[in-house]
């Protein structure tokens, strides 16, 4: 197990490699089922979900890096952090845009009211622009300009971003909460592993 | 008999004859149609209906087609993903079927399926459906006014609502083994909008027998108000003195009123209702009052405040 603590430089990069080319698997599942025609009735309402359900999948899964790190020793997990962190905003990305070329096309009033009337899109709408600055400073130029102290503060945004993007499913969904509910749970679990870990630091 | 004059409908909507008329489709189902009139005389999903008037509306919205309209379908019953409805329906028995009709009226009675089939003539009725969830489809049903059948059992005087009881049997509708609802589905209509001739008691759709994931054997249409009011499957209607409280009203009280007319300008609680996106369109296009039939339905509410009425 020692040897997994730390890896050398070119193991790091191929897994990067990998984990951005499996990263980008639901993308591709997703273009190939708009190619074949192949997404039902409601295309643009099944493009909207999945693009929303690998955002608050790749936001978690970013969130288990730290938990895992300290769980298992490897310290290189932290390296692929950044990587999957902005898979999170690529997926956001995408479904924001979703919403506003493909559901919206650009009817700004209409936008406008949603965000302003309908807390579902209020707090996913929020946790999108809140990610936007996260996603900004993810380089290490931007560590030291901000400096490091800070820039771990600001990065704390992720615990807002992520409680925001397990509401705002958890608001939209009509009745049936099953989906919501296992974010909900597993968020809660990372929550929760990470109030252990500051609870015993402090003893 | 009041004979009905459907609201005209745009001529930049009218369906492509190839789409109407899938030839392949009608052919296939034709002959598996005649091979099990063979060996049996029952009506299952899939077959044609024979007798059925055609519509004959000359102008019509381009009808959604018939794999969106059976694919794509709320029917908690049997699952909460669209998909579900068209994967897990197979289960259902649609033979034999009873319907009890019951509560204030003289002559109560259970009417077996088939009976029904032959109570009034079937007629083609292309009507939109708007979901309360903002998406809309343009089906050509099969059934006739649900006016038919009250007329046979004389409602009382007292009869000033009507209420629908859906099939409850998990065994059938593996939906109904999670709580999502309160089983069995119960919807409900004020006596007047039940009677109304635009209310179809509906069997088929297509040209054909209602297929499983559509409410099979027979469910109700009420077009101007959001799909969730017209109840499927269903297996008891009870004509009652007072509103009865829908499943969706138990589910959420300030979400889904009684009347649940389709409104642009009363907002469902968490979306907009203002427009709908018609499945198959890019563009969503503006909601109509009535989901355009306010000519026919909009002095049913005459005086009624409907954003509490909603």
């Amino acid at each position: 197990m020692k040897n997994l603590k730390t890896l050398n430089n070119n193991v790091l990069v191929w897994l990067k490699i990998s984990v951005f080319l499996l990263a980008l698997i639901p993308l591709t599942k997703l273009a190939i089922n708009i190619y074949l025609d192949n997404l039902g009735a409601n295309p643009i309402e099944k493009i909207t979900h999945v693009t929303g359900y690998w955002t608050l999948t790749f936001l978690l899964i970013t969130l288990t890096i730290t938990p895992l790190r300290r769980l298992t020793g490897w310290l290189w997990l932290v390296r692929l952090r950044r990587l999957l962190g902005l898979f999170a905003f690529f997926y956001a990305c995408l479904h924001f845009s979703t919403y506003l070329v493909l559901d919206q096309f650009f009817d700004w009033a209409s936008i406008a009211k949603d965000i302003v009337k309908r807390p579902y899109i209020t707090v996913g709408f929020s946790a999108f622009v809140l990610l936007i600055p996260l996603a900004i400073t993810s380089n290490d130029r931007s560590i030291k300009l901000i400096g490091g102290k800070r820039w771990l503060l600001l990065q704390r945004l992720i615990y807002p971003i992520t409680i925001g993007g397990v509401v705002h499913f958890w608001w939209l969904v009509k009745k049936d909460i099953t989906e919501p509910l296992i974010f909900a749970g597993l968020l809660s679990l990372l929550l929760v592993i990470r109030l252990f870990y500051v609870y015993t630091k402090s003893k | 008999m009041t004979t009905y004059k459907l609201p005209p409908i745009q001529s930049s909507e009218i369906t492509p004859r190839e789409l109407f008329y899938n030839r392949r489709r009608f052919m296939q189902l034709a002959a598996g149609a005649s091979l099990t009139a063979l060996f049996s005389d029952s009506v299952l999903a899939g077959e044609q209906l024979a007798n059925v008037k055609k519509s004959t509306d000359s102008l019509a919205d381009e009808l959604t087609p018939y794999k969106d309209v059976t694919t794509y379908n709320n029917f908690y019953e049997f699952g909460t993903d669209k998909e579900d409805p068209s994967k897990n329906a197979g289960s259902l028995k649609t033979r034999p079927w009873t319907i009890t009709v019951e509560g204030e009226v003289n002559k109560p009675k259970v009417f077996d399926i088939d009976e029904l089939l032959k109570l009034a003539p079937l007629e083609e009725r292309i009507y939109r459906l708007r979901c309360v969830e903002a998406w809309s489809m343009v089906i050509p049903w099969i059934g006739f006014p649900l006016a038919e059948l009250l007329k046979q059992v004389e409602p009382t005087g007292n009869a000033k609502f009507i209420e629908f009881i859906s099939l409850h049997d998990p065994e059938q509708m593996p939906g109904q083994k999670s709580a999502t609802l309160n089983w069995p589905y119960k919807e409900g209509l004020r006596i007047d909008e039940a009677m109304h001739p635009l209310t179809l008691l509906t069997v088929g759709l297509y040209g054909e027998v209602l297929p499983n994931q559509n409410g099979a054997p027979i469910r109700i249409v009420v077009p101007w108000k959001y799909g969730f009011k017209s109840a499927k499957s269903i297996v008891k209607i009870r004509l009652v003195e007072k509103q009865p409280v829908s499943s969706w009203m138990e589910a959420g009280p300030n979400e889904y009123g009684f009347y649940s007319n389709v409104n642009p300008a009363v907002d469902h609680a968490r979306w907009s209702q203002a427009k709908e996106r018609r499945l198959g369109d890019f563009l969503k296009r503006p909601t109509l009052m009535f989901n355009g039939y306010g000519d026919q339905v909009a002095q049913l509410y005459a005086g009624m405040d409907l954003s509490k009425n909603f």
